[in-house]
């Protein structure tokens, strides 16, 4: 969707203030959200796509004025409500008036250990790969509103398939319930000047992690 | 407010509580987390493992190995240009590497730069979870359009004959930047090396530190 969690090339926002010798976490609570979102994609009730679908659903507002970890924290609740996992009341509450759905399976101590990984996301493929390194693509104009993994800044220009990087579970569809989809992935290379015009610095390249159906030949 | 008997990393929430949001928000999430332990799916204890796995086990040190090996070890340091998760599995660093790690090489011609504009795709294996800033709206609006201005909001000022490459993070696939090994290291040990490595050098807004610099 076309909200302002896609920020590439956006001007207004200021300088980069990195803070020396940051904490991992500011707040107790910002770990706990952390690892709620985790432990709750272990179940396999909500999955990353979904995670992030309902970060870039909360208004405007609401995105640009809270922290990191609020966001999460709003996210999940969010998501907990919409797959049926709780009830918004039950979240109000702070307590669960009915009993929870049936889950795959829970994070136990003894698993921690060995979640610390990120899953894969590679699939086989349904089919041969329709580009290969040194083809001219074009990314298409599409503005869909709902999850997508190609930036605004990045629609309609041409760039030059530099890599293939493998056949992945598509977040477009996952997000639409129609399953994982698998769909071949490139990293896609662009000129600075394709993307920002004739001011963009000379030497400046820059590349997207680009699905199959966002690109066509050019 | 009141102390949280039942979850002991809430502790050091008393001292930069105002009423304001920081309150609200502990509320908030333990109201979250009390519902969702209620209905069955998650385990509070193993909430607090891994937490502090996040804390204490995870971090840039993983990275900095990952580095001074590449600048000791030609041969490493191709095994892991060619395929990253497969190069830094032997290592023994964590248990599992995901299987989308790619290490791009900072030369004098080329420095590279990882952002994700979308949300906060970082490589959490090699670089623990990653700072604010990264995360932050000046960041991830600037990376790709103005690299060299976010460098000098880091005080990095680059040859102008050094071209930059922006890797937005568009997708699972996850990012390390491989910098350039400082002069004056030859014959240094791995670990020796891996103190020059900043978590910013392997994210393409920092330098290594240069010899002198070394703690």
């Amino acid at each position: 969707m076309d909200s302002i969690h896609d920020m590439g090339g956006m001007h207004g926002f200021g300088k980069v203030e990195p803070e020396p010798n940051e904490p991992v976490f500011h707040s107790g609570w910002e770990g706990r959200v952390l690892a709620l979102n985790r432990a709750m994609a272990y179940t396999g009730a909500t999955n990353i796509d979904q995670s992030r679908a309902a970060i870039e659903a909360l208004p405007p507002d609401v995105y640009l004025t809270s922290s990191y970890y609020k966001k999460w924290a709003l996210g999940l609740e969010a998501r907990v409500v919409k797959y049926g996992l709780a009830g918004a009341n039950e979240i109000k509450a702070g307590h669960a008036s009915q009993p929870g759905k049936a889950v795959a399976r829970k994070l136990s101590v003894a698993d921690v250990p060995n979640s610390l990984t990120r899953g894969s996301f590679a699939r086989p493929a349904p089919a041969p790969a329709r580009f290969q390194p040194g083809d001219r693509v074009r990314t298409k104009n599409i503005h869909p509103a709902t999850h997508t993994r190609l930036p605004r800044y990045a629609r309609d220009k041409v760039g030059v398939v530099e890599a293939l990087r493998g056949c992945h579970v598509f977040p477009d569809a996952v997000v639409l319930g129609k399953g994982e989809d698998p769909q071949w992935l490139y990293t896609v290379l662009f000129e600075g000047r394709e993307l920002w015009g004739d001011d963009a610095e000379p030497s400046l390249k820059v590349s997207i992690e680009a699905f199959e159906p966002y690109l066509e030949p050019a | 407010m009141a102390q949280n008997h039942d979850h002991p990393h809430d502790h050091d929430d008393d001292h930069d509580a105002h009423g304001s949001e920081l309150s609200e928000m502990q509320l908030r999430v333990r109201a979250l987390e009390t519902v969702l332990a209620e209905k069955g799916y998650i385990d509070p204890a193993a909430i607090d493992k891994l937490i502090e796995a996040y804390e204490t086990k995870v971090g840039p040190h993983i990275g900095a190995r990952v580095v001074a090996k590449a600048w000791s070890d030609p041969a490493f340091k191709r095994a892991l240009i060619e395929d990253a998760s497969k190069a830094v599995l032997p290592l023994g660093l964590l248990n599992r590497i995901g299987d989308h790690l790619i290490a791009v090489e900072n030369t004098p011609e080329l420095h590279n730069m990882i952002v994700c504009t979308l949300c906060s795709c970082y490589p959490w294996e090699v670089l623990g979870l990653p700072p604010v800033w990264y995360k932050s709206a000046p960041y991830r609006s600037r990376a790709v359009n103005d690299p060299r201005g976010v460098l000098a909001d880091f005080g990095v000022t680059l040859p102008t004959g050094t071209a930059i490459r922006v890797w937005d993070s568009t997708a699972e696939t996850r990012f390390i930047v491989l910098p350039m090994r400082p002069q004056g290291t030859a014959g240094w040990s791995e670990d020796k090396l891996a103190a020059l490595v900043t978590r910013d050098s392997m994210i393409g807004t920092g330098l290594p530190k240069q010899p002198g610099e070394a703690a």
